[in-house]
C-alpha cells in the first residue's frame, strides 16, 4: 500500500513540533550546516584540490535533486551556470512567491519549519561563495514573513547567521522581502526586478540569464523553498543515499498539494515517482477517492498551467521490460508522479499540484476561471500574452454566460497558439495558454455542444415573437 | 555613420572583429560587436543590427536603434539557427562539405539576440510571416481603430504592418479594452509601447513615465500629482511608434500626409540640431530630428522644436523701406551701395547676428575690410542643459568668429541700414529697412557649437520683397568692393571655403546631409 514518506516535512506535524529554533534544534537542527562547514578541502588526482563549497556543489549535481518550483531543472547544473569569475558578489534568493493555483506546499515549510529552509538556505550559500540572500515571499503570506523574520533572527543570536558563522571565517545575512501580490513575480526574473523595487516585468533572456546577470547585474542563484530544504537533506544525507529515494532522475520526496473534489484534500509527500496520480487521488493514505457517486472527469497534474489530463486517457511511456526498451500503454491514473513521466505525458508535475475534477464539473467553466486568473495576472509586458490572455479570458466568460457560439472552440485554440512556444518573454505565455490548449482538445465536444445549445437557444428567442424585456431594450439601445 | 560626410575629426575607431552569418541565404560580414547607444561601450552585435546592415527589413515596434532593448513588442521574432555540433564539439558537415545547421525549436526576437558566426537568420518563413500577423493581430484587438481621426495617422507603424501583416476582417468579437485616449500627462504631451519610459529615462535622464494596471489594462501615465514636463518630452511623440502619444502643439492641425519635408537645422542654439521641417503652403507646422550622430543623434529639446511660430507671423516684414516708404531692391540696393561708397574709412559699423549663415557673415565681413568697419555680432545666452541645449542661443556662433565679423566694439551711430525678418524697436529707426528670410526661408549653413559646418534647405517662400540676406549682401560686396561673388548659394560656400582658413577644403557638396567638423 503506498504512504507517505516524509523527509522535508518529517517534524512539521508532529505534536508540539513548534516553529522556533530551540523546537528545531532539539529535532536535530543546523546540525547538517555544522556538517557543511567542517568539510575539508578534498585532494583531487590531479593534484588540485576541491574546496568544502565545490564538493557541495558536486553533491548536490550527483544527488539529481531537480528544481521543486515548476520547472524541474537540474538544481547542481544551475549551480554551475554561475559566473563566478565575474568579480562581482553572487547572490542567492529564496523563491517563496507560491502562487501557482493548487499550490500550497511551500507555506507548510513556511509556517511549520522555518528554520529548515534558512538552514537549506545557508548551505547553499556557502557552496556557492553567497554572502547576502533573500527570500522573496508573496504579499498573502504575511504570517510567513513575521514567522521568516523571527526565525533569521533566532538564527542570527545563535550565530547561524551573520559575521563568522560558527567560527568558520563565514558571513552570510539573509533578508525577507514581502511582494505585494502578484503571480508574475514567481518568474525568476521579474521576481528580481520585484525585489529591486520595479515593476514585477520579466527580463529578456539572452541578456539577462539571472546566473549571469542576475540581482543588480550580479550573478544570482533563485531557487524555491522545497528545493533549498532539499539540498539540507543532501548535506545530512549524503548525496547517495539521497539519490535512493525516489526514482532514478526523479530523486528524493516531493510535496504534492492535492485539492479540488476528492475527499481528502492536502499536501502529502511522498518518494517522487513511488506513487502514481491514481494512488493519489484514491488511495486512502492519500486523498481517499472521489465523492460518492461522483466520476472523474479531468485531472490537472501540475498547477492549473499545466496541460489537463482527461480521465481514461491512455500515454504510450517508454519502459524498460526484461532490460529492453519497449513502449507500454499506460493509462493516466497509473502515470507514476514524477517529473519525467508526466513530461511524456504531455504535461507536467510543475509545482506539484494536483486539481481533481469530477463529472459535476463544468469543463467550459473551470477554464474561464483559470484563464481569468491568467488575464489579471499577465503583467502586461509583450504583446502575445497581455492581449492573448485578456481575450481568451473574455470569450470563455462570453461561453460560460450563455453567449457562446459553436465556432468557439476553433477560436480559442486559435488565439492560444499565437501566444506559446517562445513568442512571449516568460514562460507566462505557456502558462496562460496550455490551459486552453489542452482543455478544448481534450474536451471539445463539451465546448462544441455549449457553444451549439446557446446559439440555437439564441436563435428560437429571436423568431419569438418580440416581447422585448426592459434589460434587452437597454441593451439593444446600447448596442446602437 | 557609414556617409562619408560625418566623418569626425578622431582617430579610426578599432577595427571590430567581423563574423560572417547568413541571413534569408544572403551571406553578409558584420562587426561582432557594436557600440551600445548610451554608453558607447562595444556589445555583441544583434540580429536585428545585422538584417540592417543587410537591408532586410525587420518589422519592429518597441526596438529604437538609440534606445535600450526591451525585447517586448515581439513584432521582430524571427527564425534562425546555429550551427550543429557534434559530441566531439567539431562542427557536423552536409554530405557537400557545407556546415549542418541546427535550427531552433523556438524563434528569437532579433532586437535582443546575439549573432553568433555561421548562424543563419530565416525573417520570411511561413512561421515567421504568421507569428508577426499574430503579434499585429493581438495588437489591433483592444485598438479603437480610429485611424481618420488620429493624429497619428499617416506616420503611424500599426497602420504601416498592417499593410503587409493585417487581416481585413477581426475575428474578434469580444468587447474591447476601452482606454483613454487624450490623457492630460504634462504641458506638451498627452496619452503604449515603453520605447517613451525608455527615452525619458535613459536618454533624457528623467524617470518621469511609468505603467500603471496589469496586463490588457497597463496605461503609461506619469506619478500621480507630477506632470510629465521635462525639456524633451516631444521625443517621445517622434519615437511612439502609435499615436498613444502625441504633441499637443501639432496634433489635429495638418495631416502629416500634406506635408512636405525640408532638412535642415535648428536655429535656437549653438547645438544645431538637424532638423527635418514640416510645411505646407508656406507654412510652417513643425520641426522634427533628423539623425545626425555626431550632432543631435535623434533627438532635439522642445524649446527648439517649438519655437519656430515666429516663422509664421503675420507681421513679418515684407517690403523694401526708404524712410518708411516702399521702394525696391534695385533702388535700395543702388542707394545703399552709394552711400557706402561715400563713406569714410572707419565711419561705417556693422552688427551682424549669429543667427546669419556662414555665407552673410562672409560677406558682411568683406564689406566691413573695404570700409574699415567696426563689426561684431550680438551674443544670445541662456541656461544649458546635459543633453542638447547649449548656453549660446546663437545657432551661428562660431561662424561669426571664424568669418572675422565677431569682436569689434561698437560705436554710435548716424545713419542706419537695416536688415530684419520681423518688426522690432530698431526696425523702426531704419533708414533703410531690408526684408529678410528666416533660415526656412533660404538656404544657407551654420557653423555649431562643435564646429560642424551644416546646410540647411529652403522649405517656404520668402515673404513679399523679402529675399535671403546673402542675395542682397552679395550684391552691395560688389557695388561697394568691385567684387564678384557668386550669384548662387553652393557658389559663395565655395568661395567663402577657399578665403576663410577655418573652412579651407570644405565644398557645398561635400557637406552632405549631416555636415562636417571643421577645428575651431
Amino acid at each position: 500500500m503506498p504512504s507517505e514518506f516524509r523527509l522535508i516535512l518529517k517534524h512539521a506535524d508532529q505534536p508540539g513540533y513548534t516553529p522556533d529554533i530551540e523546537c528545531y534544534l532539539r529535532n536535530g537542527g543546523y546540525e547538517a550546516l555544522k556538517k557543511a562547514l567542517a568539510i575539508q578541502p578534498k585532494d583531487l588526482p590531479d593534484g588540485k584540490k576541491m574546496s568544502a563549497p565545490e564538493q557541495i556543489r558536486d553533491d548536490v549535481k550527483t544527488s539529481g535533486l531537480r528544481g521543486r518550483g515548476g520547472a524541474g531543472f537540474s538544481c547542481g547544473l544551475k549551480w554551475s551556470f554561475v559566473d563566478r569569475r565575474s568579480g562581482k558578489p553572487i547572490y542567492l534568493i529564496c523563491n517563496a512567491d507560491e502562487s501557482e493555483p493548487g499550490t500550497f506546499k511551500d507555506r507548510q515549510i513556511i509556517h511549520k519549519d522555518p528554520h529548515q529552509l534558512i538552514e537549506g538556505m545557508i548551505i547553499s550559500c556557502f557552496a556557492n561563495d553567497v554572502h547576502l540572500a533573500y527570500i522573496y515571499i508573496r504579499g498573502e503570506m504575511p504570517d510567513g514573513a513575521k514567522l521568516l523574520n523571527k526565525a533569521l533572527k533566532e538564527a542570527r543570536a545563535k550565530n547561524f547567521l551573520g559575521k563568522n558563522i560558527l567560527g568558520s571565517g563565514y558571513d552570510l545575512e539573509i533578508h525577507v522581502h514581502r511582494g505585494a501580490g502578484a503571480y508574475i513575480c514567481g518568474e525568476e526574473t521579474g521576481l528580481i526586478e520585484s525585489l529591486e523595487g520595479k515593476r514585477a516585468y520579466p527580463r529578456i533572456k539572452p541578456p539577462f540569464f539571472p546566473a549571469v546577470l542576475g540581482l543588480y547585474m550580479c550573478p544570482t542563484i533563485v531557487n524555491n523553498v522545497e528545493t533549498l530544504c532539499n539540498v539540507k537533506h543532501v548535506v545530512a544525507m549524503g548525496p547517495a543515499e539521497f539519490a535512493k529515494l525516489g526514482t532514478p532522475n526523479n530523486t528524493g520526496t516531493r510535496i504534492v498539494s492535492l485539492s479540488g473534489r476528492v475527499k481528502k484534500p492536502g499536501y502529502f509527500e511522498i518518494e517522487v515517482g513511488k506513487v502514481t496520480i491514481g494512488q493519489l487521488i484514491n488511495d486512502p493514505n492519500f486523498g481517499g477517492g472521489l465523492r460518492d457517486g461522483r466520476k472523474l472527469k479531468a485531472v490537472i497534474p501540475g498547477g492549473s498551467s499545466a496541460k489537463v489530463f482527461k480521465a481514461g486517457e491512455k500515454f504510450k511511456l517508454k519502459r524498460k521490460v526484461d532490460g529492453k526498451d519497449t513502449e507500454v500503454e499506460v493509462d493516466m491514473l497509473d502515470l507514476p508522479y514524477d517529473f519525467d513521466s508526466l513530461i511524456a505525458a504531455g504535461s507536467m508535475s510543475g509545482s506539484s499540484a494536483i486539481i481533481v475534477m469530477d463529472d459535476s464539473v463544468d469543463i467550459v467553466e473551470a477554464l474561464a476561471n483559470i484563464s481569468e486568473f491568467y488575464a489579471h495576472e499577465s503583467c502586461g509586458q509583450c504583446t502575445p500574452c497581455r492581449e492573448g490572455s485578456l481575450w481568451m479570458s473574455k470569450a470563455l466568460h462570453r461561453m460560460a454566460h450563455g453567449e457562446g457560439r459553436a465556432t468557439d472552440a476553433d477560436y480559442l485554440v486559435k488565439i492560444a497558439d499565437n501566444i506559446p512556444g517562445g513568442r512571449t518573454i516568460c514562460a507566462f505565455g505557456e502558462a496562460c495558454s496550455w490551459p486552453v490548449q489542452s482543455f478544448v482538445a481534450k474536451f471539445k465536444d463539451e465546448f462544441v455542444a455549449k457553444g451549439k445549445a446557446d446559439e440555437e437557444r439564441r436563435a428560437k428567442q429571436a423568431a419569438a415573437p418580440k416581447s422585448a424585456t426592459p434589460a434587452e431594450r437597454s441593451e439593444m439601445a446600447s448596442a446602437h | 555613420m557609414a556617409d562619408a560626410t560625418t566623418t569626425e575629426n578622431k582617430p579610426a575607431a578599432p577595427a571590430v572583429e567581423k563574423i560572417t552569418v547568413s541571413i534569408d541565404g544572403q551571406v553578409v560580414a558584420v562587426p561582432k560587436t557594436t557600440a551600445d547607444p548610451l554608453t558607447g561601450k562595444q556589445i555583441p552585435t544583434t540580429m536585428i543590427q545585422a538584417c540592417a546592415l543587410a537591408k532586410v527589413d525587420v518589422p519592429h515596434y518597441c526596438y529604437h536603434p538609440k534606445l535600450p532593448v526591451a525585447g517586448n513588442c515581439r513584432m521582430c521574432l524571427v527564425e534562425f539557427g546555429t550551427p550543429a555540433m557534434g559530441p566531439d564539439r567539431k562542427p557536423v558537415m552536409n554530405p557537400d562539405g557545407t556546415p549542418k545547421i541546427a535550427k531552433s525549436p523556438r524563434p528569437a526576437i532579433a532586437c535582443a539576440t546575439p549573432i553568433s558566426p555561421g548562424m543563419e537568420i530565416y525573417t520570411a518563413t511561413p512561421a515567421v510571416k504568421q507569428m508577426r500577423e499574430g503579434v499585429l493581430e493581438f495588437l489591433l484587438i483592444n485598438h479603437p481603430l480610429d485611424c481618420p481621426i488620429c493624429d497619428q495617422a499617416g506616420e503611424c507603424k500599426l497602420q504601416e504592418y498592417s499593410v503587409d501583416y493585417g487581416k481585413s476582417e477581426s475575428r474578434f468579437v469580444e468587447p474591447k479594452v476601452h482606454k483613454p485616449k487624450r490623457v492630460d500627462l504634462g504641458p506638451r504631451i498627452v496619452l503604449d509601447d515603453e520605447r517613451c519610459i525608455r527615452f525619458t529615462k535613459d536618454v533624457a535622464g528623467d524617470d518621469a513615465l511609468g505603467i500603471v494596471n496589469r496586463g490588457s489594462y497597463n496605461t503609461i501615465t506619469a506619478f500621480p500629482g507630477k506632470q510629465f514636463d521635462n525639456n524633451y518630452t516631444l521625443n517621445t511623440v517622434d519615437i511612439c511608434p502609435v499615436g498613444a502619444l502625441t504633441s499637443k502643439d501639432f496634433r489635429f492641425k495638418m495631416r502629416v500626409w500634406f506635408l512636405k519635408e525640408t532638412k535642415s537645422v535648428c536655429t535656437s542654439c549653438a547645438t544645431g540640431c538637424n532638423t527635418i521641417v514640416g510645411s505646407r503652403e508656406d507654412v510652417m507646422y513643425r520641426y522634427e530630428p533628423r539623425e545626425n550622430d555626431a550632432v543631435n543623434s535623434t533627438w532635439m529639446c522642445d524649446y527648439g522644436r517649438l519655437n519656430y511660430k515666429w516663422i509664421n507671423r503675420p507681421d513679418r516684414l515684407a517690403e523694401v523701406q526708404k524712410n518708411k516708404a516702399k521702394t525696391a531692391w534695385p533702388t535700395a540696393v543702388k542707394e545703399i551701395s552709394e552711400l557706402l561708397n561715400k563713406a569714410q574709412q572707419g565711419s561705417v559699423a556693422i552688427i551682424a547676428s549669429a543667427r546669419q549663415t556662414n555665407e552673410e557673415l562672409f560677406l558682411l565681413k568683406k564689406l566691413a575690410t573695404k570700409l574699415g568697419a567696426v563689426s561684431d555680432s550680438i551674443p544670445r545666452t541662456g541656461e544649458s542643459d546635459k543633453l542638447l541645449l547649449s548656453a549660446d542661443r546663437n545657432p551661428n556662433s562660431n561662424g561669426s568668429r571664424l568669418t572675422g565679423i565677431s569682436g569689434g566694439k561698437m560705436g554710435e551711430q548716424i545713419s542706419m541700414i537695416v536688415s530684419d525678418i520681423v518688426p522690432s524697436e530698431t526696425t523702426k529707426l531704419a533708414h533703410y529697412l531690408l526684408p529678410g528670410c528666416a533660415h526656412v526661408e533660404k538656404r544657407g549653413t551654420f557653423t555649431n557649437g562643435k564646429g560642424r559646418v551644416q546646410k540647411f534647405m529652403k522649405a517656404l517662400e520668402p515673404r513679399g520683397d523679402a529675399r535671403p540676406e546673402w542675395e542682397f549682401l552679395h550684391e552691395l560686396v560688389f557695388h561697394v568692393t568691385g567684387q564678384d561673388g557668386y550669384a548662387t548659394i553652393e557658389g559663395l560656400f565655395n568661395l567663402m571655403a577657399k578665403e576663410v582658413p577655418a573652412f579651407n577644403g570644405l565644398t557645398w557638396a561635400g557637406l552632405g546631409d549631416t555636415g562636417v567638423t571643421v577645428p575651431i
